[in-house]
């Protein structure tokens, strides 16, 4: 295959990952979104591996061999996860790819044929500013590799339960970090004055270490249920990692691809910390409250009685409604509670209830978790609606049922200025004739604010293991 | 010992409901008490003995054995002389008391050393005393069934209906007074289909109307009528002057009036004047909700149903009695919800005595005498709720939008004028510096960045997480950079293998899962 045949196919492959994108714009034509980056992908394979500059001879089986072993495991990965697991593998992707940009980044670096380029069919050295780049985009892929991979791996850890998700702060961190980028740029420097590959490779190896060291301070650092917003930032860098990989290899198609994910990641941070009302910045910082240093004044203490409320009970009202809102939360994952949700949405809109799912934009742990989760549910997603969608809606319904959340809900990011959470947008529950509000417990959500909620008079609470008291909601249901 | 709450039937003629019925029972007996019901206490309210039995109380024969066995008496009605001659010496009695208008019943509780807890005088703006107050849950009840009355008494449909058989008028119904048993009234009649009409001296309250389907008339005179303590008060001259205006207006228009107006240690105004009752039309029906207290009625027979000028008042005092079975189960609540108060520091099991808590404002507010100490009126509450003028003048915290798909709003000219600044900066830095072949790829690289900007601006919310495993299938093509690098021996070829292994881990599995997840989205 011809250079310029290769160069077409690559185009052919850009248009299709950006077909693939949009169509994930609608669910109906998300399954061919999905096909378009399939073909798009094997095109872009296919095309370099029969490209110009892969020998096939020596290649091929090393080639063939490496994706049968990555694949199986991927498909295994793909097949076995759990709906509520998806961030942890999401963020061990992001890790996978971070590492391979680190190891490509490496293998580019040691080899001499790419400090040459092809100038009228035969290959010359780079001259001096050339290569001043190359190495610049050497060293700057690394290092975002490093940080996406150790980064994701923590993400991972915290997601999954390894790791506490209480942020871990260090004293001085910022310092620590400024200090790290210092060293970095320093390094940066030596690494570009390096005579050979030998005296290049310490700054590299240093700076990778550095890089790993930042991206698992900077993702300790964050709590959570800021998980979104990390989540959402490291697939970010895992797709500039691509880009800048696709700067050092010359090739628009990796730079194209990596700047097409790096936007998306970063859009979808932009809309988490809408969501939390929050700005990126003081995300990544780290800690809540932290920042801001606006800890809940104690007169603002929200006074009144929590009534609570039996399954029974519970079942008693939504029987007896006319419209109910549901609005999940990552309690509801947690306790693996969406079969069960469904079910009950199910017997209520046999009876002609009007069921409805709210769903606010960093409920669970990464963007769209909810809606992943109802949908492995078989909720069909035109009862799924996004807050905005349905908040007016709320004083029109009869019953509001929090399942496992509490921020999000949280009446005090209206009211009450000297809230932390304060003008974030929040989901109008106490709105509806009653709120059901299900916990384990009346501890304070993740901001550590006590939740106004809880003391108004409309609202009841079901305390209890979600799962279990929705099983018992449902029997109940059933019963009557 | 488990402490013991006995249940009398009520003495006072004509009055059906009972203290507790056997739902709350098993509630109270969770609580750690034990429970004694006197022998056919219920029977009025459709609560028979076997009931109880069922629900664990034990049932007592004849109410001196009952009273001597008991440690805590539950009761409906205020009590009569006979029945404090049966209270235990140092017992507890919780019931309606009225001390204002009951000094004797007083003397003689606190000669017995009792403990009384009288439900009537319960603080009742605190907001988590609600659960408790029985005033409420009661007038609630009468609420209901003062219309379920007029409904009987009309000889009309309260629905408006277009049958076969001609059009029917819908009834229409005022309503004086929008206190509790006013609101249930206004929510029944409307429920029923009629057309309704309220007042109240309270301007506060006309929200509350609104919200259950009436509709507020107000007086044409500025006053306001609230009188702390959620009641009313007396009015100026000049308010009752325009107030009766108003009344005799709407008595020629409607069909139905209920009336509720009380005002605290008075009697109850007097609303609705004969001359009023006769320009009524034929038919129509009174309810005085006030009959016991003197009615707001001129023409009202307290405990009677009586037809004067054609139009039926009815004045019974015994409307929650009418609905013995359902004021019963509400006010055993009540009473189980003020027993949970009581037993909040410590178990009942273990201690076997009460947590009357004099520093708990609603308990202080309840117990009119505590060991024989007459402790009513109590202090005036520290903390009175605060006039609805006084609004705490926290501004509402601006809503952001969730800005998904939609434009957020202009950033300000002046960090627009920066960012394009920075912008600038930083293309005239790489202009300056860079080569040809760099600067190809970073036009690419720019249009990219804005493409993908556009593109995921559309994504649908819902699709966030296949979004990102799908993205992060296509960072996978981060594999072609190990693909040209498989050539070489050594460490290269090493380095590459692996990175196309965890690559195509992403490659197969990012699509695989997003593709399961994709599947599952439907309608």
């Amino acid at each position: 295959m011809s250079a310029s045949l290769a160069t077409v196919s690559y185009i052919g492959a850009t248009i299709l990952f950006i077909l693939s994108l949009g169509g994930l714009s609608n669910p109906e034509t998300s399954r061919r979104g999905n096909l378009y980056g399939m073909i798009g992908m094997t095109i872009a394979v296919v095309a370099t591996v029969f490209g110009p500059r892969v020998s096939l001879a020596t290649g091929l089986p090393w080639i063939v061999g490496a994706m049968v072993v990555g694949g199986a495991v991927g498909l295994y990965a793909a097949r076995t996860v759990k709906m509520t697991q998806m961030p942890e593998l999401v963020a061990l992707m992001h890790s996978l790819v971070g590492l391979a940009a680190c190891l490509v980044g490496f293998a580019n670096y040691i080899d001499p044929a790419a400090a040459m380029h092809m100038v009228d069919g035969r290959m010359v050295p780079l001259d001096h500013a050339e290569k001043a780049i190359h190495e610049m985009e050497i060293y700057v892929g690394i290092l975002i590799g490093a940080i996406t991979f150790s980064g994701s791996v923590i993400a991972f850890g915290k997601l999954s339960g390894k790791i506490s998700g209480n942020p871990m702060l260090l004293p001085g961190r910022h310092w620590l970090n400024l200090a790290g980028l210092l060293v970095v740029i320093y390094f940066g420097r030596e690494f570009l004055h390096a005579g050979s590959v030998a005296d290049g490779m310490t700054p590299l190896i240093v700076m990778t270490v550095i890089a790993l060291l930042f991206g698992i301070h900077m993702v300790m650092a964050i709590g959570g249920a800021d998980m979104p917003v990390v989540v959402s930032m490291l697939n970010s860098y895992s797709g500039w990692a691509a880009a800048a990989t696709g700067f050092m290899l010359n090739n628009d198609l990796l730079i194209v691809t990596g700047a097409l994910v790096g936007s998306s990641g970063a859009i979808l941070s932009y809309i988490m910390c809408a969501a939390m009302n929050r700005h990126f910045i003081s995300v990544i910082a780290g800690g809540f409250g932290t920042t801001s240093g606006a800890t809940p004044v104690a007169g603002a203490q929200p006074a009144g009685e929590v009534a609570p409320i039996l399954s029974a009970e519970t079942a008693e009202l939504l029987r007896e409604s006319k419209s109910v809102i549901i609005v999940p939360g990552y309690g509801m994952a947690v306790a693996q509670a969406q079969h069960t949700v469904y079910e009950i949405t199910k017997y209520l809109r046999e009876k002609g209830v009007n069921v409805r799912f709210g769903i606010h934009p960093v409920a669970g742990r990464m963007p769209g978790h909810m809606n992943v989760l109802l949908a492995e549910a078989k909720v069909p997603y035109d009862i799924v609606f996004e807050m905005d969608e349905l908040n007016d809606d709320f004083p029109q319904t009869d019953v509001a049922m929090v399942i496992g959340a509490n921020d999000i809900v949280n009446p005090g990011a209206q009211d009450d200025p000297n809230s932390p959470i304060a003008g974030m947008p929040v989901l109008e529950v106490w709105k509806a004739k009653t709120s059901i509000v299900m916990k384990r417990s009346m501890a304070s959500g993740y901001a550590g604010v006590d939740n106004p909620l809880f003391y108004k008079e409309n609202n009841r609470m079901l305390f209890g293991d979600a799962k279990k008291m929705l099983d018992e909601v449902l029997v109940a249901l059933k019963s009557a | 010992m488990a402490l013991k709450i006995g249940v009398p039937r009520e003495v006072f003629p004509g009055e059906k409901r009972v203290a507790t019925v056997p739902e709350v029972v098993e509630k109270l007996i969770k609580l750690g008490f034990s429970v004694a019901v006197e022998s056919g206490a219920g029977d009025a309210a459709n609560c028979s003995d076997d009931t109880y039995r069922a629900a664990g109380a034990e049932v007592i024969d004849g109410a001196a054995k009952l009273w001597a066995t008991s440690d805590i008496v539950f009761k409906v009605g205020v009590p009569t002389t006979e029945e404090v001659g049966l209270l235990r010496e140092g017992g507890t009695l919780i019931g309606f008391i009225w001390p204002a208008q009951n000094p004797e019943l007083m003397q003689q509780l606190a000669a017995k050393k009792a403990t009384v807890l009288a439900i009537d005088s319960l603080p009742r703006t605190l907001s988590r005393a609600q659960k408790m107050d029985a005033l409420t849950s009661q007038a609630g009840v009468a609420g209901y069934r003062a219309v379920i009355e007029a409904a009987n008494a009309f000889g009309r449909f309260f629905n408006g209906q277009i049958t076969a058989a001609g059009k029917v008028p819908p009834a229409k119904v005022f309503i004086a007074g929008a206190g509790v048993a006013g609101l249930a009234a206004i929510g029944t009649a409307a429920g029923l289909g009629a057309i309704v009409r309220a007042n109240d001296t309270r301007a506060e309250v006309a929200d509350q109307v609104v919200s259950l389907g009436g509709e507020f008339v107000k007086v044409d005179y500025e006053e306001e009528g609230g009188g702390g303590g959620g009641y009313a008060k007396v009015m100026s001259e000049g308010f009752q002057q325009a107030q009766r205006e108003m009344y005799a207006k709407q008595a020629k228009e409607v069909d139905i009036i209920i009336t509720t107006a009380l005002i605290p240690g008075k009697p109850a105004p007097r609303l609705i004047t004969a001359e009023m009752v006769q320009s009524m039309k034929p038919g129509s029906v009174i309810v005085d909700m006030a009959a016991e207290r003197g009615g707001n009625c001129e023409l009202t027979e307290p405990g009677q149903s009586v037809v004067k000028h054609g139009v039926t008042i009815v004045g019974f005092t015994d409307l929650t009695s009418r609905l013995a079975k359902q004021s019963s189960t509400l006010y055993a609540t009540n009473l189980y919800r003020l027993a949970e108060e009581l037993c909040k520091t410590k178990s009942v099991k273990d201690d076997g005595t009460l947590d009357v808590n004099m520093e708990d404002e609603a308990v202080r507010g309840l117990t009119v005498i505590k060991n024989g100490e007459v402790t009513w009126p109590p202090p005036a509450p520290k903390l009175a709720a605060a006039p609805p003028a006084a609004k705490p003048a926290a501004a509402p915290v601006q809503k952001k939008s969730g800005g998904h798909g939609k434009a957020s709003a202009p950033a300000s000219a002046g960090s627009t004028a920066i960012m394009f600044g920075v912008a600038a900066l930083v293309f005239w830095f790489i202009g300056s510096g860079a080569p040809e072949a760099f600067l190809a790829h970073f036009t690419v690289f720019v249009l990219a960045c804005f493409v993908g900007y556009m593109v995921v601006w559309n994504v649908t919310p819902a699709l966030h997480t296949p979004l990102m495993s799908v993205t992060n299938a296509i960072s996978s093509i981060i594999a072609i950079g190990a693909l040209v690098q498989v050539g070489p021996e050594g460490w290269i070829r090493w380095l590459a293998v692996a990175g196309i292994a965890l690559t195509s881990v992403n490659m197969f599995g990012g699509f695989a899962v997003t593709q399961r997840m994709l599947e599952m989205f439907r309608k």
